[in-house]
């Protein structure tokens, strides 16, 4: 396979690769730092380089309706937002989710307002994690482009059908020049393939599960309490069959691009006395300390997640194995929660779990604030002292804020 | 609706596998107009205000009840010139 070596910020991967997938509709806002995945399509479609229609529509919230219009009418719909285009979307997110429509959508995070702020933290896609989005956290622009290439295969599944974020951290992935391998536009084109169409039951009879006015179904009508909460299992069991899904596309694709990631990533984990488990570009600085610390004679590791949504249980469990301690560190804060999403996601699977770490949440990062090797250091040397004490004094802690 | 499938068994997208046309939404009330034929005018004012649609004009003049659809709220018999429709209970 030869593969081209471009440079490309993580805006740019994501334009790229929806340009090689080329889908039918573009209906997309821009918001900073999604901009450029904007701008860069406007200038695909401009060239005549894809053949998508683009709709350059008022607000996010038309942005994903017209998304959720045109997958229900079986085109291929991609969109991309951040922030407060995502929590304008939010109506639309459970939607498209409910309907099962395998859109694609990339939010290149950005903390939410107010105060207004422009830079990275997960406020805005942790807020959507029970809308039924399948969601893959990127720690580069290689990895934005390879998700932008399996998600189509996953979302399409006709075991799941849920649509699918990728999330990659707004500036630090989405404006930072990478060098990036990209496949050909044929194998590109041949990963994805045709969307295909599962067959239901509808009221006229047996119909592909899109709209078509020769065979006309009614998708997500009123449907009250004899039926509303079959259909929203249905949701928990596709995300279940996704979980299996997500890492038979990811092998596929690593066959032809020799790139695969999994639903999680540990690192140094064999051995380890203290470890971190995290979302995105800051497990990237993160691998860093851990060899530094690993010189020093430190037995630290770290467990990098990629999907969130469906939550890896067994696989994140294996990966974390018999650490006695385990920092989980979040962009986000749950106002009012025991901890972050993250966080308590985590405890919560280690209830039943055999062995369990002890874990300390660590929010970092808020609206952008720079995680420096220093600070992932000083977690680690505060787990050092939870694993000697044997117990966690102060579960929620602040990293790099200002008393 | 008839037999209801379980989630195991219904097909996946919520999509509807009757017509709204077999979704009788008459059985959401508890109550019914019963019309006077003897004090009825034939002005048909019923049939008109019905919100349903549920009231239908015979060929005599005479206006009658589709119970498959009327939600029993009562407008007919709220607006009868001559009161000759009173509510009752259904069934």
């Amino acid at each position: 396979m030869k593969q081209k070596l471009m440079g490309l910020n993580g805006d740019e991967a994501a334009a790229y690769a929806t340009k090689q997938v080329d889908p039918d509709v573009v209906a997309a806002y821009p918001i900073t730092p999604q901009t450029i995945i904007v701008e860069r399509f406007s200038e695909y479609v401009a060239d005549g380089l894809v053949h998508s229609e683009f709709v350059a529509v008022e607000s996010e919230h038309s942005a994903l309706s017209s998304c959720i219009g045109a997958a229900a009418a079986g085109a291929r719909a991609y969109t991309a937002t951040a922030a407060n285009g995502l929590a304008l979307m939010w109506e639309m997110t459970y939607i498209a989710s409910g309907v099962r429509l395998p859109i694609v959508m990339s939010v290149a995070n950005r903390a939410l307002s107010a105060p207004l702020n422009i830079h990275n933290d997960h406020s805005d896609s942790m807020g959507a994690r029970d809308s039924g989005w399948i969601q893959i956290y990127c720690e580069n622009s290689q990895e934005v482009y390879d998700a932008h290439v399996e998600a189509w295969r996953i979302a399409e599944h006709e075991d799941v059908l849920l649509p699918v974020m990728i999330c990659f951290d707004g500036y630090t992935i989405s404006h930072t020049m990478e060098n990036v391998m990209t496949l050909p536009d044929e194998d590109v084109k041949g990963f994805v393939g045709k969307r295909k169409f599962i067959k239901v039951q509808g009221h006229l009879g047996e119909a592909e599960l899109r709209l078509d006015p020769g065979c006309p179904i009614s998708m997500g009508p009123v449907d009250l309490q004899d039926f509303y909460f079959e259909h929203k299992v249905h949701q928990m069991d596709a995300m279940e069959k996704a979980l299996k899904v997500i890492p038979a596309v990811d092998e596929e694709y690593g066959v032809l691009s020799g790139r695969k990631y999994g639903h999680v990533n540990p690192y140094r984990m064999d051995d380890a006395d203290v470890a971190i488990l995290g979302l995105g570009s800051v497990m990237g600085t993160a691998r860093e300390v851990v060899n530094e610390l690993r010189t020093e004679g430190v037995k630290a590791g770290m467990v990098k997640l990629r999907t969130f949504r469906p939550f890896p249980t067994d696989d994140l469990i294996k990966a974390i194995g018999d650490v006695p301690a385990l920092g989980v560190i979040e962009k986000d804060l749950s106002f009012g929660a025991a901890g972050g999403p993250l966080y308590e996601d985590v405890r919560a699977v280690f209830y039943d779990a055999g062995s369990k770490p002890l874990i300390a949440n660590y929010a970092h990062g808020l609206g952008g604030r720079d995680t420096s090797m220093a600070m992932i250091r000083g977690i680690y040397e505060d787990l050092l002292k939870i694993k000697k004490k044997g117990r966690v004094e102060k579960t929620m802690n602040y990293v790099g804020l200002r008393e | 609706m008839s037999e209801k499938k379980g989630w195991k068994s219904l097909d996946k997208g919520a999509v509807a596998y009757k017509s709204s046309r077999d979704y009788e939404t008459g059985d959401w009330g508890v109550a019914q107009p019963k019309f006077n034929h003897e004090k009825c005018t034939k002005c048909t004012l019923c049939h008109f205000y019905c919100p349903e649609g549920a009231i239908r004009v015979r060929e005599d003049g005479y206006t009658e009840v589709d119970l498959r659809y009327c939600k029993g709220c009562g407008v007919c018999a709220e607006e009868c010139p001559v009161k000759c429709i009173e509510m009752v209970a259904k069934r």
